[in-house]
């Protein structure tokens, strides 16, 4: 039955196209080769050093950012936005280069898991970041699951400054040269959770994070 | 659903006079127009990324069977499953089997146009599935038992007073006895129900923004993370996306993300948007096991075929419902069916039937105003003439429309006949109007909530004449 839908679907639209069967092979051939290499199309200028409008971009849509000079210094300010809002030092967290190298203060207990929905604090580290829009790129792996973006209330992203592109075709090259290829989901944070399902009004955290703050450490 | 949209008439009717509905929609519309201008000033390239984007439509539907063979071809490479379905029957029994085969009970579902077209949550509550829209404007609508009333905000029609009543009236089974009444709260209230069932559903439903043939990716656009947790927290993630929903590359995707947020609430760039690419990988420590793509017709291939190709190019931003006077006026339930405004007085006739619609197309003033604000310069009023056109040649014209139009086309047809009938009539029509008339014969509906600007009791033509012997 899925191959007779397919077959009626694929010949109604070669029909509609004006196309008997398949093809050309110098067409198809043009087509594979549009395929397997698309350069960008436009590109928005800006003139804003990058990471100085990925701040101003983050901050614009409800998130808060920290700049730090090392990887010594997240947890200064992992702690400073723990402590700012009173929240819990039982963390859940992804792995990754910069998290992984992390001097946690005695008080924290951190798990390294899928979170629940018991899970108020979660702190992941970015792929990548465009500064174009101050989008935040989180690929799922073995070391980020992907509840972490979205269960619990509060989302710390670590993210090194080299890791900041300017625009999201970059990052499409990045993630191609991931060694898995594309992860199963990638996704394009851009701000906390929000809706404005009742009356226009802006509510933050309607299903995922009400808090989305942003630590970026400045290249060596 | 089953369209109701031959009650047009009647429906438009009741909105006007629906005091709630009226204040629903005058606080919806001023946020909407200005939210979409401000982003686009902002934005110098956005006429060059417009321009490119309807160029890459127009490549891709040109090629769409190429495009669709090479998006099914990378879903299976990565471990996905592709489904095609010629409408909605089809549709809904694909996703109820694989409901079944999943052996699921609940099942949770992110916002899906193409879900509301096949009625997809009739069909699971009949084969015995929990089916939840976590979506706040379609969880809303869910309570209510209402279709959607705009593409983008489902529930633009709704007062805070209506939303506090029904999650009293509906979330006393989960142990909720109070009134909430501001907006914080309901949301809140909303978050704590829904989450218990993002976390125990089987399946999950969302639609797609956007399909990427290169990668075999959906791709998701959303504010609230309702999406994500739909798609990655059960064991299997069904997607339902219609046939032109399909891109080629990333790179062309990006162009039409820079449209999509801009047009639809203002943003540069939604909270989230996902790209999700087959089903978990081994090592991964959640995500879900199955990733099934339901691609549906309905119409489309047909469309693809005639003088309707170019509404294919629709990303279903819903700018053209925040910018139209009729819209504005009725919203979208008076519509009858999922799909409104001008868009839906486009797709709607082709989807459901002309006859079923007829009164669709010509609920529309051709002021232009949502082929200049479609990102995509979809020529909806020559479409909505088009089928106004096709009204005429099957007789689902009214008779008296028929009767007048007739008379109208053979004077036109004969200027000097047209000028001798014209001279007389206009300088009756001029006869104690002071510049407008309160009354015409056989026009009352017109008159009714109008006034008819009256002509100055000579034709352009004798005017005309008159100045030149006047030189």
């Amino acid at each position: 039955m899925s191959d007779s839908a397919r077959n009626a679907i694929l010949d109604s639209i070669r029909k509609a196209l004006d196309r008997d069967r398949e093809l050309d092979a110098s067409i198809a051939t043009a087509l594979d080769s549009r395929l397997n290499d698309c350069g960008p199309h436009v590109l928005p200028v800006f003139d804003e050093l990058p990471v100085e409008r990925f701040v101003s971009k983050l901050e614009s849509v409800h998130a808060t950012t920290s700049r730090v000079a090392g990887v010594a210094d997240i947890a200064a300010a992992i702690d400073g936005f723990i402590c700012a809002h009173g929240l819990s030092t039982n963390i859940v967290a992804a792995r990754g280069a910069l998290l992984d190298n992390i001097d946690w203060p005695t008080a924290y207990r951190i798990e390294h898991r899928g979170a629940t929905v018991d899970d108020a604090v979660a702190i992941t580290e970015a792929l990548a970041g465009i500064a174009e829009t101050g989008t935040l790129v989180c690929g799922s792996s073995e070391s980020h699951p992907t509840s972490l973006n979205f269960l619990p209330e509060n989302h710390v992203v670590v993210m090194s400054e080299s890791r900041l592109f300017k625009h999201m075709e970059d990052v499409w090259q990045e993630l191609r040269r991931l060694p898995g290829g594309l992860p199963r989901a990638v996704n394009l944070i851009t701000g906390p959770s929000k809706t404005a399902d009742v009356e226009q009004t802006i509510q933050y955290g309607a299903h995922g994070p009400r808090r989305l703050h942003v630590i970026i450490i400045a290249p060596p | 659903m089953q369209s109701v949209a031959h009650e047009f008439k009647a429906r438009s009717r009741r909105a006007l006079q629906d005091t709630a509905l009226q204040q629903a929609l005058a606080r919806a519309k001023g946020g909407f127009i200005d939210h979409r201008r401000t982003a686009i000033e902002a934005l110098p390239e956005f006429d060059e990324l417009r321009a490119r984007a309807k160029q890459i439509k127009n490549h891709t539907l040109a090629h769409l069977d190429y495009y669709l063979e090479r998006f099914e071809a990378q879903v299976k490479a990565h471990g996905g499953q592709l489904h095609w379905a010629r409408g909605p029957e089809e549709a809904r029994r694909i996703v109820v089997d694989i409901c079944r085969a999943a052996g699921a009970k609940r099942v949770t579902k992110g916002k899906s146009m193409v879900g509301e077209e096949v009625a997809i949550n009739p069909a699971l509550e009949a084969a015995g599935f929990e089916a939840i829209e976590t979506d706040l404007g379609e969880y809303i609508i869910q309570l209510a038992k209402e279709p959607p009333s705009h593409i983008i905000a489902p529930a633009v029609h709704k007062t805070r007073a209506e939303i506090t009543e029904l999650f009293y009236a509906h979330h006393r089974r989960h142990g909720i006895n109070k009134r909430v009444s501001d907006v914080a709260s309901i949301v809140n209230e909303a978050r704590t129900v829904l989450r218990e069932a993002f976390v125990t559903a089987d399946v999950g439903i969302t639609g797609a923004n956007f399909l990427v043939a290169q990668t075999g990716s959906s791709v998701l656009v959303t504010n609230e993370g309702n999406g994500d947790l739909t798609s990655s927290l059960p064991r299997v993630h069904i997607v339902t996306a219609s046939i032109e929903k399909v891109l080629p590359t990333l790179e062309d995707l990006a162009v039409f993300l820079r449209l999509l947020g801009r047009s639809a609430t203002g943003q540069e760039m939604s909270s989230y948007t996902s790209i999700f690419t087959g089903p978990k990988r081994d090592a991964d420590l959640d995500g879900p096991a199955e990733f099934h793509v339901v691609l549906l017709d309905h119409g489309r291939s047909a469309m693809l075929g005639n003088e309707f190709r170019e509404m294919l190019r629709c990303i279903r931003c819903g700018a053209c419902l925040n910018h139209c006077p009729v819209y504005g006026s009725i919203g979208g339930h008076a519509y009858g069916w999922v799909y409104s405004g001008p868009m839906g007085a486009v797709l709607t006739p082709l989807m459901v039937g002309l006859r079923e619609a007829a009164d669709l197309p010509n609920a529309c003033t051709l002021n232009g105003r949502c082929q200049e604000v479609c990102p995509m310069d979809i020529p909806l009023p020559t479409m909505l003439r088009r089928l106004r056109m096709r009204e005429f040649e099957q007789k689902l014209t009214g008779a008296r429309s028929r009767w007048l139009l007739s008379i109208w086309a053979f004077l036109a047809k004969r200027p000097r006949v047209y000028q001798m009938a014209m001279r007389p009539l206009v300088g009756l029509l001029a006869i104690g109007s002071r510049g407008a008339r309160r009354f015409l014969p056989l026009a009352r509906g017109w008159t009714q909530s109008r006034d008819f600007p009256a002509p100055q009791g000579r034709t352009f033509q004798s005017l005309y004449r008159a100045q030149q012997r006047k030189q």
